[in-house]
């Protein structure tokens, strides 16, 4: 019998009422009085030195307020990256500062150089063209090719960085030598070079930001679309702007999905805050969806040539991979750890693999900045695996089932450090492929490949087995490691005086369903109803200071905070009860919502206890504080790691290279799970995008740096005919061993997991349809290149 | 600027738009119904989907000066009499179609303008309508399932729960 309330339960969203009656509160929506509107001025050349910007005509237009260029923030921080890695060669990153407004030059396509504030938007739109007409911007040969980029010393995306590389990483450099004696002596090497397509997160809402000043205070507020309110403060008041943090309010209300995309700092929002203060009226800006394509932090784009020495059993001896990993133009807040730390850590997977190595250098182009979507780095490792697995399999002649089987590290192995400095804490990773093979009737594929063939149809089978690292943590770790910021985060569990609740969350939501699900745990906790637990999250004047929602951390990191001050809630709650009923603290129980002494009936409601800490008549006021409010900040003692097992099922047609993914089955390890309903529709949706990314998505710059896929008429983004049901399967758990909940992960799996699963499905149809010839194909996996890699 | 009249949602209401005022953006800023988005300028994500005249239309693609004397409806006037969900906004909950939500009143007026022509529409039916219509958080299974189910079709068979 399912649970129908609390932890475990499937609650049904309350978030979605307000969302389905058109009653939600987007950036875009909010209308201030008073308000300007901001249009910037973007390049349309990939690479140019600014000659000139003329703003002088554009002042003039009609409804103008306010011009600004790059000058008038050439005296203010750069948007700083958030991780620093060194080289091999213990050389430190190259950071080049990322302006508020392009300077001196302009580095991709969209890169703003100025911008326009007027009455009206149009009126902001007319004099930014004037301004585009008005600017001579000398073209200068653009850089795109990332091999090119590095090969050419004289073509410099930023004039102080010769070889336009940010860094060449080594991972683990000690490794190194030993790889590259037991490749050299293996009895069998597979090698595979491939390319991970670039993407665009393209999250339903595109970016927006409005800034206010207040004359009166010197405060402002920047309502923005962000997925870490905190961290967005931190970034443009402390380090862009200048504003002391406590004169900064940020909030990031209802937000339209995020992937990545909205975790960073963008100069749109120092812009407006800029401008608020300049003309003392709220100032507003929307992005168009072209903007967003040519903006919006891109992700993925990975070249990697990757070997797999191995016996002739399949028994894995070593892995070792040589990745260029394209950066951009500039340095996305996070551009520098996700190509490293959150790439080359999981380049053993859930193997036990004894030698592994990667070698990762991050490349500076003339395209859209570079970082972190759905994953980050994780799907470019998993990728990387289990397609050069399969091809293994292959080679060898082997079943790919029995060859991931045989090199699990089994579940007697934990805790488990892998040659690339993961501590895996528990797993259980060929239950989920035992269950995989089970849901999706392994069997049964024969008997449905014959069907298929009965329709000219090719059927084929992929298998990938995929772990993943989420709830990056701990901080000391990473600040080893070269991370700037902290990664614990923070909840404050507020109990009212009638005894409901307010809990103040570091996460956001932005799809999530944190409203409904943190409330759950909150009330499983306390024995008291969901509908008496409100979740509150994204503004910061608000919430405690929290590092907001990405890598699938909200639950096991923010959850986890919000778990602990609720124990501490308890922990006061006996305090009350025990002078209320009169008994020793040590005799205090609490069970169901009441506190109760053992052994007796003696016993006070956690509502009574609620009233009495906030109207202390009968209370022990010379040894307890009034009220019933505490907050906990949690940092965990290691990441969480989640896997699993999928297995996809594709119909090839050969005559046209389309391909069809007819079953798509997962076997997921997620720990404990708090909401099923939530965990499957995060399934859902990743595996959505990885299939995005494995049959459609591509992310294509010619050779001037023209984003040629910069609308929904190019990109194509998955469909609902393009994407089947999908067969989500969350019963193989082993709860994580370091925090209190037990939980993992869920919200990226699907995008790590799936694209492999995909691939190698195609290239099994093939072989089963006799085209053994071709052994790869690069994503997205179109009928063009499907039907050229057969006809090849 | 000229006048426009039209009934949004039964009530009768009118502005000052431009010529290039999209039906949009009169919605959003002239009649404060930001339940309406507006995901792209292309025509392609189906976020600003609403019925004119009983059809659905993206409502970024029609000017609000040529529809004088249409009626509209928009996501704020899909709920019941009472306020309460309709059985379509209650199937969506209940087989949790919507993460973000901001695709969510595309996908509602496109989705009741399907069954409105097409009662109990096969998986296939539902998938091809909903063409135009892009969710980038729930991969369209829970949205799919909705929309069947609201057609008053058993979907505990769709794929494994």
């Amino acid at each position: 019998m399912p649970k129908d309330f609390g932890i475990g339960a499937s609650s049904k969203r309350r978030e979605d009422v307000r969302f389905l009656t058109g009653q939600g509160h987007y950036t875009d929506d909010l209308q201030l009085h008073g308000q300007a509107h901001a249009v910037f001025v973007r390049s349309n050349v990939a690479h140019g030195r600014i000659r000139s910007v003329n703003t002088a005509r554009a002042a003039t237009m009609p409804g103008v307020l306010a011009v600004f260029t790059g000058e008038d923030f050439k005296d203010v921080g750069g948007n700083p990256a958030g991780w620093l890695i060194k080289s091999r060669n213990g050389e430190a990153m190259r950071e080049p500062k990322r302006p508020v407004l392009a300077h001196g030059k302009v580095r991709h396509v969209g890169d703003a150089y100025a911008a326009v504030v007027a009455e009206t938007y149009q009126q902001a739109k007319d004099a930014a063209q004037q301004i585009a007409d008005d600017s001579v911007i000398e073209e200068l040969p653009a850089i795109i090719d990332m091999a090119a980029a590095v090969a050419d010393a004289s073509n410099r995306v930023h004039d102080e960085i010769p070889d336009n590389l940010c860094y060449d990483w080594g991972w683990i450099e000690d490794n190194r030598a030993r790889v590259d004696e037991v490749i050299k002596s293996a009895p069998h090497v597979t090698t595979l070079e491939l390319v991970n397509n670039r993407l665009v997160p393209n999250a339903m809402e595109p970016r927006a930001s409005i800034g206010e000043y207040f004359p009166g205070t010197g405060d402002y507020r920047l309502t923005t679309t962000s997925q870490n309110p905190h961290l967005t403060r931190l970034l443009v008041a402390a380090f862009v702007l200048g504003i002391p943090e406590n004169k900064l309010t940020v909030v990031a209300p209802d937000v339209g999905g995020g992937f990545g995309s909205k975790i960073y700092h963008y100069g749109e929002e120092a812009l407006v805050l800029t401008a608020a203060r300049k003309l003392k009226r709220p100032v507003r800006w929307t992005a168009e969806r072209s903007e967003s394509f040519l903006t919006d932090a891109h992700g993925r784009d990975h070249v990697t040539r990757i070997e797999l020495a191995c016996d002739k059993q399949g028994n894995f001896l070593a892995f070792r991979t040589e990745t260029m990993a394209n950066v951009g133009a500039y340095l996305s807040n996070f551009a520098t750890v996700t190509p490293t730390f959150l790439h080359g850590t999981l380049m053993a997977g859930p193997y036990k693999v004894p030698n592994v190595y990667v070698n990762v250098k991050t490349v500076f182009t003339n395209t859209a900045p570079v970082d972190a979507y759905r994953g980050a780095g994780r799907p470019e490792a998993t990728f990387s695996l289990e397609r050069v697995i399969d091809k293994m399999c292959r080679e060898l002649n082997l079943d790919p089932f029995e060859v991931r089987r045989r090199n699990f590290i089994t579940p007697d192995m934990f805790p488990y450090t892998t040659p690339v400095g993961l501590a895996y804490d528990t797993g259980n990773y060929e239950a989920t492929l035992d269950k995989v093979m089970e849901i999706a009737d392994v069997a049964g594929f024969e008997a449905r490949r014959k069907a298929s063939a009965a329709r000219g149809k090719l059927r084929g089978l992929g298998l990938s087995t995929w772990i993943e690292a989420c709830g990056i943590a701990p901080s000391h770790l990473v600040g080893v490691l070269g991370s700037r910021v902290g990664l614990y985060d923070a909840a404050t569990v507020r109990v009212n005086a009638t005894g409901n609740i307010s809990v103040m969350t570091g996460a956001h939501s932005h799809g999530q369903g944190h409203e409904t699900v943190f409330a759950q745990i909150v009330a499983e906790k306390l024995g008291i109803p969901e509908s008496s637990v409100e979740i509150v999250h994204g503004d910061t004047s608000k919430i405690p200071f929290g590092m907001g929602s990405y890598g699938s951390r909200s639950l096991a990191v923010c959850g986890v905070a919000m778990s602990k001050a609720v124990d501490k809630i308890i922990a006061k709650g006996k305090k009350i009860a025990a002078h209320m009923l009169e008994a020793s603290e040590a005799d205090i129980t609490f069970e169901a919502g009441k506190f109760s002494v053992a052994g007796t009936d003696k016993a006070k409601t956690f509502g009574e206890i609620a009233f009495s800490a906030y109207v202390p008549h009968n209370y022990p006021l010379e040894t307890l504080e009034p009220g019933l409010e505490e907050t906990a900040f949690y940092d965990p003692a290691n990441f969480t790691y989640p896997a699993g097992a999928y297995l996809c099922e594709v119909e090839v047609d050969a005559e046209t290279g389309k391909v069809d993914v007819v079953a798509f089955h997962c076997a997921d390890d997620f720990g404990n799970i708090m909401n099923p309903m939530v965990v499957e529709g995060q399934v859902h949706g990743g595996v959505g995008q990885g299939i995005g990314q494995a049959l459609c998505e591509n992310t294509f710059y010619d050779e001037n740096g023209q984003l040629l896929t910069g609308s929904y008429m190019d990109y194509a983004m998955p469909r609902a005919a393009d994407l089947p049901f999908y067969n989500v399967d969350y019963s193989c758990q082993t709860p994580c061993t370091h925090n209190p909940l037990g939980v993992k992960g869920c919200g990226e799996a699907g995008a790590i997991g799936s694209p492999p699963a995909v691939v190698n499905a195609v290239i099994d149809a093939l072989h089963r349809g006799g085209i053994t010839h071709v052994t790869h194909i690069d994503m997205p996996v179109s009928p063009n290149r499907v039907w050229s890699a057969i006809h090849g | 600027m000229t006048k426009v009249s039209m009934t949004v949602n039964g009530r009768a209401v009118s502005g000052d738009v431009e010529g290039r005022t999209l039906l949009s953006t009169f919605l959003r800023e002239g009649l404060a119904l930001t339940g309406t988005h507006v995901g792209c300028d292309t025509s392609q994500c189906g976020a600003c989907v609403v019925h004119v005249n009983g059809a659905p239309v993206k409502s970024c693609t029609v000017f609000a000066l040529d529809l004088e004397g249409a009626t509209i409806r928009t996501i704020e006037g899909m709920a019941n009499a009472d306020g309460s969900l309709s059985p379509l906004q209650q199937a969506f909950q209940d087989h949790h179609g919507l993460q973000c939500g901001f695709c969510t009143p595309g996908m509602v007026m496109s989705s009741a303008a399907l069954l409105a022509e097409n009662p109990r529409p096969t998986p296939q039916e539902v998938r091809a309508y909903l063409d135009g219509n892009i969710c980038r958080c729930t991969g369209y299974h829970n949205i799919v399932k909705a929309v069947l189910a609201a057609s008053g079709q058993d979907v505990s068979a769709v794929a494994a729960e």
